[in-house]
């Protein structure tokens, strides 16, 4: 028996009440917020199944907002975070629904920028304060939020995989995980490549401006 | 190729050596880790330290669970010692009103250390803190985690720590084994001895489900909390006075998780059947659902 975890058993440090409907929903909201990217004026908040049932009494709706705000699993301001974001000028929202066929802790998140732009980032809390991202903007992706992620938007053709891969071997990242997912057969498609590495800011922009892509963005390890 | 961790081989270790379970574990590690021995050291002590606010906060003010139905379990019980009225008696009436102030911490959405889960996160500080009290020094106490650690560990890939896996025993349930041993590490026992106390006290929590009301980490988690670490102080007085599991703590470890995966999903923190599907607790579940 040469293995051992013993923080995998003593800890997390996190705020309670519940490492799936606390812990992890922060971690969702830490996601959302690094996927939207930008400063967030506005939050639409849908909860489902386990969630829907329960979030009052785990703080589920709090420690979702406490992400979008970037706090930490651990910060005791979890609880007060709906006032927060009123003193700081984020407006949030919240909806009970059925989101179909994900995971009982699941949350989907629908953010609006200060520019207009919004996000949607549908994520599950899926034991002990791990999560999984589900989909972005209506692709789905499979994201545990524990690498750094680079995330195009692209056209769907021939290369563009090789391309993007290309400029991540130039830099010296080493790929752990990596997804295609695509609305249809040449159309719009999303990547996202999970990495060991923190991205350089020069890998982003050098994949954006391959032709085919609309888009890339880094969303780093929360 | 790497044999199922068992507490036996952990046992065995610190005999061979001469050396507590804790260093045995440490070791172990220091050797698995990217960490050093030091910065692990220094995390184990964080955690201790987190515990100990929130057994201070718990016993000193009276903490409301968020859901409202558990309110000052911890005070209550720390002004009942105070006065000199436990029937109890110390070190057990510090180790309950503790164990109960962190499990209401942690459902007040206070600042505490999954150990091995939320929901069971008083057990183990109740019993390192009620017992070390002020005697045991700092190393001591973060030495005693770090056997609860282990133990922890054993049991997380032998079974299962999880409510949804396991119900109650494989959290409140290994808690009290970690916790036992951790108590007989402070007392000075044996590797021997620490070992027999996680056999007695996972032994009485074999079948004990995981029915929260409406859900919550409130009810029946909290009190719940208080009585594993009752348990596993007693678990700790036997061993120490010589008394042998005849079942080895390995065998008491994998009768958990067989009985885990025996339980029907009802009882297994669904909230559909135990004391959630009460009169009561359903009464309480259907308030919060007409609050929403």
């Amino acid at each position: 028996m040469a293995e051992m975890d013993v923080f995998s058993v003593v800890g997390p440090v996190m705020v309670g009440p519940s490492s799936s409907h606390t812990a992890g929903a922060v971690r969702i909201g830490r996601m959302a917020r690094a996927v939207a990217g930008a400063r967030v004026r506005r939050a639409e908040v849908v909860l489902h199944g386990s969630f829907a049932d329960t979030y009052r009494g785990h703080g589920t709706d709090r420690a979702i907002v406490a992400g979008l705000l970037g706090l930490e699993t651990d910060d005791p301001r979890v609880r007060e975070a709906l006032s927060i974001a009123r003193r700081s000028g984020l407006d949030v929202s919240f909806r009970l629904a059925d989101l179909g066929n994900v995971h009982p802790n699941t949350a989907k998140v629908i953010l609006t920028a200060d520019d207009g732009r919004t996000t949607e980032v549908t994520g599950s809390s899926i034991g002990g304060g791990a999560i999984r991202i589900v989909a972005i903007d209506g692709y789905e992706v499979s994201l545990s939020g524990e690498y750094h992620t680079l995330v195009t938007v692209h056209q769907d053709r021939p290369g563009v995989v090789a391309r993007v891969s290309d400029v991540i071997a130039r830099a010296g990242l080493n790929i752990a995980f990596m997804r295609v997912s695509r609305r249809g057969r040449r159309a719009e498609a999303m990547m996202t490549i999970e990495l060991d590495d923190e991205i350089p800011s020069w890998v982003t922009s050098e994949v954006g401006s391959i032709q085919a892509i609309r888009r890339a963005f880094a969303v780093p390890r929360i | 190729m790497l044999s199922a961790p068992s507490i036996s081989e952990l046992v065995a270790r610190a005999e061979a050596d001469g050396k507590p379970l804790s260093e045995v574990i440490l070791e172990l590690e220091t050797a698995a880790s990217e960490r050093g021995r030091d910065e692990i050291w220094e995390g184990m002590r964080a955690a201790l330290r987190t515990m100990r606010e929130a057994a201070e906060r718990g016993t000193r003010s009276s903490v409301r669970s968020m859901g409202g139905l558990v309110e000052g379990c911890g005070r209550r019980v720390n002004a009942l010692r105070l006065r000199g009225e436990s029937i109890l008696g110390e070190p057990m009436t510090s180790v309950v009103a503790k164990a109960l102030a962190v499990a209401e911490v942690n459902a007040a959405m206070g600042r505490v250390v999954a150990c091995p889960t939320a929901g069971s996160c008083g057990v183990v500080p109740g019993v390192i803190l009620g017992l070390g009290g002020e005697q045991a020094s700092e190393d001591d106490l973060v030495r005693a985690l770090f056997t609860a650690a282990g133990v922890g560990y054993v049991i997380a890939q032998r079974a299962t720590v999880s409510g949804a896996e396991g119900g109650c025993q494989a959290e409140c349930g290994a808690a009290s084994a970690m916790a036992a041993a951790a108590a007989v590490e402070i007392a000075g026992g044996s590797p021997r001895q620490a070992a027999d106390a996680v056999a007695i006290a996972l032994k009485s929590f074999l079948g004990l489900v995981c029915d929260p009301v409406a859900g919550l980490v409130e009810v029946p988690c909290i009190k719940r909390n208080a009585s594993a670490a009752a348990v596993a102080l007693v678990a700790a007085e036997m061993a120490l006075a010589g008394i042998e599991s005849v079942i080895p703590a390995d065998e008491v470890i994998d009768a958990m998780g067989e009985i885990g995966r025996r339980l029907p999903l009802e009882l297994r923190e669904t909230a559909r059947g135990g004391l959630a599907a009460t009169p009561t607790g359903r009464l309480i579940a259907a308030r919060f659902r007409a609050d929403e």
